[in-house]
């Protein structure tokens, strides 16, 4: 019933001569959530990061495969403009552009050289629908973006993601920098955007993972200790260390 | 004895700012004073008359308008791009040194030297000779550090987050910092821009062998013409000349028309980052 749409196969990567992860194997299904936890520093970011070769920034070298849409995307000469279309990302920290609402969700469209006006104040609109925040900003869409709550923002970041219609949305932390209210609403939105998209949510937070999560992932020094399904995992985890961990025995 | 300690650290700080303040006042009083009578409209819009010693400075004005805004064309272009580069790109690494140490030698080069520069290398050796093209040629070289430092330090203070940001929608590097990085930081490059206007416009030596003609009837006609300026014309006030009883009330006339346009410059700086801040903060 579940389709893969991201597999990982023996992948490595480092940063310099450190290896950051060590031999991931792993599957990620479509219209799923995927959460990914683990202890401060074991590679969670990095690996979500992976996914849209974000790591480039950091010099990072890698080898093994991640196989999306049939290519695999750590080729050296693939689309990379293309692939984060298509694997959109939402950060820690809320980072709309210091332009106008409007501008933040537009931007990805008009880097793509759409200018259809028409088709952008439409998209744009319904960005802003998918993440519940038209009607609460719909006087105000040429405002400046910076004019917003914490939480407003981190759902126009998820606007300005969407508008590029991703296939797949990467979440790292999304929620770790908002008050406990926002952080509902958006584990709310993430119940029904996957019905239309794969979202892949790094987070420190455990409670959060055994909310939002369908599959869990737990990574500790940069391996991989135990995936499987939220439900199973939370009750009954096959690893020492994964039981340790949930459980609040380290982290 | 933390009290004394206390106490006489925060004595030498007031001592110092007071310093600074007084200065500036003991500097600008007497220019002030003896320069603001008269100014507008006769001695902004007429000619000098009789050899410098009665009428305006309007050529003055005008061929120091032409100077800077002329060296603009030259030191803007060159000195955003490499900015840019050195603040987005940064490789490879001997390149960069290479720039820096080319910076910060032009930056410690005395101005006179840059004048003499100007006279050998524009005036002579590309027969340019002694013109406002020769003249904004030599601002431009001058003013080139100034605008590279500051520019780069604008690109340098954008978010490292928003970068990420362009590229995680999709954003190729060229177009992270034409989308992103230069809107965001514009406000910054700007008042950097406008501020190295100001202090291109009060330049002397560098222009004296190279553009400035002490007196002159007409205004500039073209690229090849000498121009008179604001700075060179006091100067020429205060030393050559036969009648220094006459000249030196239109020295600091002059010198007071000067340090007004400089001041407007820069404040026109401070309200235009001022009004950009305000809609973007983060």
């Amino acid at each position: 019933m579940v389709k893969e749409k991201i597999k990982v196969e023996n992948f490595n990567l480092y940063f310099k001569d450190k290896k950051v992860l060590n031999n991931i194997n792993l599957s990620i299904f479509e219209n799923k959530v995927t959460a990914i936890i683990g202890p401060s520093g074991c590679g969670k970011s990095t690996l979500i990061r992976s996914f849209n070769r974000m790591n480039d920034f950091y010099n990072a070298k890698v080898d093994g495969k991640i196989i999306f849409d049939g290519i695999n995307i750590n080729d050296r000469n693939i689309d990379l403009s293309n692939l984060r279309t298509k694997i959109g990302m939402v950060f820690q920290k809320p980072n709309p552009f210091p332009f106008s609402i409007y501008d933040n969700v537009a931007f990805g469209l008009k880097v793509k050289g759409i200018n259809d006006k028409s088709f952008i104040d439409e998209k744009v609109v319904k960005s802003l629908k998918d993440v519940w925040l038209y009607d609460e900003i719909k006087d105000r869409l040429f405002d400046s973006a910076m004019s917003l709550s914490g939480g407003q923002q981190q759902r126009l970041c998820i606007a300005r993601a969407l508008a590029n219609d991703p296939e797949v949305l990467l979440l790292d932390e999304p929620t770790s920098a908002l008050d406990p209210k926002s952080t509902q609403k958006i584990e709310e939105l993430l119940e029904v955007l996957k019905k239309k998209l794969t979202i892949i949510i790094v987070t420190h937070n455990i409670a959060q993972a055994g909310r939002v999560s369908d599959y869990t992932l737990f990574i500790y020094l940069g391996e991989i200790v135990e995936f499987g399904e939220t439900k199973k995992m939370f009750t009954a985890p096959e690893n020492k260390k994964t039981e340790e961990y949930i459980t609040g025995i380290f982290g | 004895m933390r009290k004394f300690k206390e106490f006489s650290f925060e004595f030498f700080i007031y001592l110092s700012t007071l310093i600074t303040i007084i200065s500036l006042f003991i500097f600008l009083i007497p220019i002030f004073k003896n320069g603001y009578k008269g100014i507008f409209p006769e001695f902004l819009f007429t000619f000098p008359k009789n050899g410098m010693t009665e009428g305006g400075i309007f050529p003055a004005i005008v061929g120091t308008f032409y100077l800077t805004i002329l060296s603009t064309f030259f030191s803007f272009p060159v000195g955003i791009i490499t900015a840019i580069y050195l603040a987005e790109y940064g490789k490879p690494k001997f390149l960069v040194d290479m720039i820096r140490t080319s910076i910060s030698t032009l930056s410690g080069i005395p101005s006179i030297i840059f004048g003499l520069f100007g006279l050998s290398f524009f005036v002579v050796r590309f027969s340019l000779e002694v013109s406002l093209l020769s003249g904004s040629l030599t601002l431009a070289i001058l003013s080139l550090p100034i605008i590279i430092r500051s520019v780069e330090e604008s690109l340098k203070s954008v978010p490292v987050t928003f970068k990420e940001a362009a590229y995680s929608l999709g954003c190729s590097k060229f177009e992270t910092i034409y989308k992103v990085s230069i809107p965001v930081a514009f406000p910054n490059i700007l008042t950097s821009l406008i501020l190295s206007i100001g202090r291109v416009a009060g330049e002397t030596a560098p222009i004296m062998f190279t553009a400035a003609t002490l007196y002159s009837r007409r205004l500039p006609k073209s690229l090849s013409s000498e121009v008179m300026a604001i700075p060179y014309h006091i100067y020429g006030l205060v030393t050559e000349g036969v009648s220094p009883e006459k000249q030196i009330p239109i020295a600091y006339k002059s010198a007071f028309v000067l340090l007004l346009l400089v001041l407007i410059v820069n404040l026109s700086a401070i309200i235009i980052r001022q009004k950009l801040r305000r809609q973007r903060r983060w």
